[in-house]
């Protein structure tokens, strides 16, 4: 078991490694020169040859991509161009709101997508799986940042149920901020309900064929008991997965609701760094979420191999 | 009892297909409207009448009037043509490469690892955020939205098709033109590839509806194609300002998005059921 764990962590490092590699070089596709571009237009040809030094950007490209990865392996991510900090103090600044919204999202999705998703698949190809089926794909039709602009429009402006936007004044309560997260989460819920509905639907399904839910009929269980013992318990681990890999997409995921909702959470940070280029903010922001993506992939599957006595690898 | 089950598999079969052939309906008539725009369109989507300015819906405007005074209905006639388009232009470059990849990588032992490690890196960024990152380096226009977002989807198409690779190898007949001496290109090109068909054209379907869903995106974020280019993302991100008073220049584009992101889902689903009922439970 050890080394499947061993095997699955140098699995995980490579992953981040190309992550950063990708981020790395193709930060370096994008036109202008990176000094010239920190210090803005006013710069003089003096200043711009002394921050390359500084930054090692006189050196052969693969000279500076070995001493960047040596720093981002050691958790130094850089300094923003634009917020005169380091990156990683930046991203941790703005990681309350993102994480509540990612957590609330979630749970709205699972329990919007959960029952759906048992309703569809015990009455397959009846009336309720083609309602079920139909909402999930409309689900996943909408545009998140419509559908935001659509329910401030209804719940904030005409009814004044919620605020219009933002995280609350400075110094508001932690309860008062997480209020200005229901609308956002309401809408981020709503459009990833459709992915948990589509595969607890398809995992019902896989386990209602299995031989001891027809063991567990043929012993005279009531159908419930049989759904919800047998049947439910069995399907919820890939339906964890999937909980949790959404989980983890929207962390960097909520961008364009962060930004439709003027919350100042990761994917806020990430919109206003491409507009300014802040090229270090971008490159920190893309592995940080990559790495929890990861950290979480491989969570889920360590606790299976702890848990499940069948998953063998 | 036997009776009753097929009846209903077969009302189960013409509602799926009837919900599939509506569906194909509604995505031609917005190819249509598209392509044929210049004589469909009641207004030219540029013109600005400052007097008309953010009108409501009425029967000179159906879907009423936006900021500059045009034609809203207008433009998102003229906007599906972009939106369209760019989802089109991703499919094509997506499904390309992904399927070389995915043959290569289900069909090839060696290369198997490489392509997939380079693949679940992709995968463990959201496709948003990796789009915008790709458009911020290459430089926010039509092209670069359209690479960018062909990059994102690629290594969806490379797992559905290595997935199929793998399996398709393994059949007797792949086993026997290897026998006999075919040359590998021939196995990949045409015995592989003619196989592993429908899901590659499934896949194609989803990916045309997320690419329009991401593209409508970054052009909200002001990632995207220049605003000054009628696409239903950058109509909804300019309506964004006048939403308070008029909340039609949002509302109807969005719905243009959510129709032709359905029509196009659905198809897909169809597709899968009709060419491989094997895959049905899945969904």
């Amino acid at each position: 078991m050890i080394m499947v764990l061993l095997r699955r962590l140098f699995g995980m490092l490579l992953v981040m490694f190309i992550v950063a590699t990708m981020v790395f070089f193709l930060t370096r596709l994008a036109p202008g020169d990176p000094a010239s571009l920190m210090l803005g237009e006013q710069a003089t040809v003096a200043d711009v040859e002394q921050l390359r030094k500084t930054y090692g950007l006189d050196q052969p490209l693969l000279v500076q991509y070995l001493l960047w990865l040596k720093e981002v392996a050691r958790g130094n991510l850089g300094q923003s161009i634009f917020l005169q900090r380091p990156v990683l103090q930046a991203i941790a600044e703005r990681a309350e709101p993102t994480f509540f919204l990612a957590l609330f999202s979630i749970l709205i999705a699972s329990i919007i997508g959960i029952p759906a998703g048992l309703i569809s698949a015990v009455w397959r190809g009846e009336k309720a799986d083609q309602f079920v089926s139909s909402g999930a794909m409309l689900a996943a039709s909408i545009p998140s940042f419509w559908l935001g602009l659509i329910f401030i429009q209804f719940f904030s402006v005409r009814l004044g149920w919620f605020p219009v936007a933002g995280y609350g004044p400075p110094g508001a309560s932690l309860v008062e901020r997480l209020y200005h997260l229901v609308l956002p989460a309401l809408v981020l819920g709503i459009v990833n309900s459709a992915l948990i509905t589509r595969f607890t639907r398809a995992s019902v399904l896989d386990v209602m064929g299995e031989d001891y839910v027809r063991t567990a009929r043929a012993k005279g269980l009531s159908e419930p008991k049989v759904i919800l013992r047998h049947v439910l318990g069995n399907a919820l681990i890939p339906i964890i997965t999937v909980v949790g890999l959404t989980a983890a997409l929207l962390v960097g995921g909520a961008i364009i609701t962060e930004t439709v909702f003027g919350l100042p959470g990761i994917g806020n940070l990430v919109v206003s760094a491409v507009l300014r280029r802040d090229y270090p903010v971008i490159q920190g922001a893309l592995i940080v979420i990559a790495g929890i993506y990861v950290l979480i992939n491989f969570s889920i599957d360590v606790i299976y191999t702890l848990v499940d006595p069948r998953v063998k690898y | 009892m036997i009776e009753r089950s097929n009846t209903r598999q077969f009302l189960l079969t013409l509602f799926q297909r009837r919900i599939v052939l509506f569906a194909a309906i509604v995505i031609t008539i917005i190819l249509l409207l598209a392509i044929l725009a210049p004589w469909i369109a009641p207004y030219s989507p540029t013109s600005m009448r400052v007097s008309q300015r953010l009108r409501p819906p009425s029967f000179t405007n159906w879907f009423g009037t936006d900021e500059f005074g045009r034609d809203i209905l207008s433009r998102i006639i003229y906007g599906g043509r972009a939106s369209f388009g760019i989802g089109i232009a991703v499919v094509l470059v997506s499904v390309s490469i992904g399927t070389i990849l995915g043959l290569l990588a289900g069909y090839f032992r060696s290369l198997d690892g490489p392509i997939m490690r380079l693949v679940d890196a992709m995968m463990s960024l959201p496709d948003i955020l990796l789009a915008i990152f790709l458009v911020a380096v290459l430089g926010a226009s039509a092209g670069n939205v359209i690479l960018a977002l062909a990059i994102v989807y690629t290594p969806r198409v490379t797992r559905v098709v290595r997935g199929s690779t793998l399996v398709v190898r393994e059949i007797a007949f792949v086993e026997a033109s290897r026998t006999v001496g075919v040359p590998t290109w021939r196995i990949l090109c045409v015995h592989i590839l003619l196989n592993i068909s429908s899901p590659i054209l499934v896949q194609a379907t989803f990916i045309f509806a997320y690419a329009m869903l991401a593209e409508a995106g970054l052009s909200f974020l002001g990632a995207g194609v220049p605003p000054d280019v009628p696409t239903w993302g950058t109509m909804i991100a300019s309506g964004q300002q006048y939403v308070d008073q008029a909340i039609w220049t949002v509302l109807f584009p969005g719905l243009a998005i959510v129709l032709a992101a359905l029509s196009l889902q659905l198809l897909g689903d169809g597709l899968r059921d009709m060419l491989d009922p094997q895959l049905r439970k899945d969904l």
